[in-house]
């Protein structure tokens, strides 16, 4: 570095200056995705059925208290990963999500603890589990991709901790999602690939994201 | 707009001049700039970066600013927004500071120890000094060895040269060396016991 002087750096800076369009606010970035969320979740429920998926969530307080995590983890990492991209935002909104993230782990696994089988469901084979991995897997994907593509928008100083967030919201909803089309009881090898396919998602996120960003925003 | 503004004045005035560079204002975005530089660092000494290096910390945020320009508010003031930028490429210069020293060690006493490649003006003397110590070792030979070892080790002559110029038999004079290398060597390690 230090190839100029200061002079002639915010020179060239100025040379090379060119309008720009403002970044949109993190809230409403935020809100955009999750709407797409809600979108996908509406045309989920119409192909699937929901009286059934109420049936058995409302069987069990661990169930309707994890899903209701899940729910709260995707709209609170989503808010959480938007404000941490624009420079100059408190950092701690990085803990937003971390309540929800709780309720939503520990009442997944107080489910594999109960010994109550649900109505309208029946244990989950490893077939069965491996069909949930790959809706997992298949809706975290585009969601990631398109909160990426936003961010790109932004400036994430902290790039690591940006992609986190994006990626526990992308699986977050994708998990919160699956329970239109999850009719058996969880149970532990189901949770753990669950939990598997979850850090899958994390993991690619904060390895694709920090190249994906804006150019110069992580080191 | 002078070091000694209002805090106040100054954040309007900062926040007034990127709002218009984000418009495309070359001249309210040198301003921006020039009064981010004290600022940045600031900043950068604060966060402990070495006074070395605070010149490229401020070049790396200057940069930072430019490439992140559309994500300042102007609804928001504008100081917290540049000290984030700041703070991020001080504890960068930091890390980077950091990782420098991890491999790269300091060892004076390996620098002083490492062998120079080419025989020094040092190596030289002590080679002259063995040679001379060698020599006065070989003067005290019976005249016999002496000339063997002198014409055939040291000077290297063959056999045939050294026969002509002492007149000895090549038989006489590889028995001559044979011992004469044998007295040297108990000679010498006598010395070099003696100073060891």
């Amino acid at each position: 570095m230090a190839e100029w002087s200061e002079e002639q750096l915010i020179d060239r800076l100025a040379a090379d200056l060119k309008p720009v369009r403002k970044s949109p606010s993190a809230s409403l970035m935020a809100g955009l995705w999750l709407a797409v969320v809600v979108a996908i979740s509406l045309f989920l429920a119409l192909v699937s059925d929901v009286g059934s998926m109420l049936h058995r969530l409302t069987a069990a307080p661990d169930m309707w208290l994890a899903v209701l995590g899940s729910s709260l983890t995707t709209i609170l990492a989503a808010i959480a990963a938007f404000q941490t991209s624009i420079p100059g935002r408190n950092p701690y909104w990085g803990l937003l999500p971390l309540p929800a993230l709780a309720i939503w782990i520990g009442f997944s696994g107080l489910g594999c603890l109960r010994d109550l089988i649900l109505p309208d469901s029946e244990p989950a084979t490893i077939r069965l589990s491996m069909d949930c991995v790959f809706f997992i897997l298949g809706l975290s994907v585009p969601l990631s991709a398109l909160m990426i593509i936003m961010l790109r928008r932004t400036f994430p100083l902290r790039p690591n901790l940006t992609a986190l967030l994006g990626g526990i919201a992308a699986a977050a909803a994708a998990a919160t999602l699956l329970n239109f089309f999850h009719p058996f009881n969880v149970t532990a090898s189901d949770l753990l690939l669950h939990a598997l396919a979850i850090g899958l998602i994390v993991g690619c996120n904060r390895l694709l994201a920090k190249s994906a960003y804006a150019p110069g925003s992580g080191r | 707009m002078s070091e000694d503004d209002i805090p106040d004045d100054r954040e309007a005035r900062l926040a007034a001049g990127m709002a218009a560079a984000q418009q495309g204002d070359a001249d309210a975005y040198r301003f921006v700039l020039h009064q981010c530089v004290s600022i940045i660092a600031a900043t950068a000494r604060a966060r402990g970066v070495d006074a070395g290096r605070i010149d490229d910390v401020v070049q790396e945020t200057l940069i930072t600013i430019h490439r992140a320009r559309a994500t300042y508010d102007p609804a928001r003031p504008f100081l917290p927004w540049l000290r984030a930028i700041a703070s991020r490429r001080a504890i960068d210069s930091l890390r980077g500071q950091e990782r420098h020293g991890r491999r790269e060690v300091h060892d004076a006493f390996a620098y002083d120890t490492h062998a120079d490649p080419a025989p020094g003006v040092v190596h030289e003397l002590e080679r002259r000094d063995d040679l001379r110590h060698l020599s006065a070792v070989v003067e005290t030979l019976p005249e016999s060895q002496r000339q063997a070892v002198r014409h055939l080790a040291l000077e290297e002559r063959s056999l045939g040269e050294t026969a002509a110029l002492t007149g000895r038999s090549k038989i006489a004079l590889k028995v001559n060396l044979h011992r004469g290398i044998r007295a040297l060597r108990a000679k010498l390690a006598g010395t070099y016991d003696d100073h060891g």
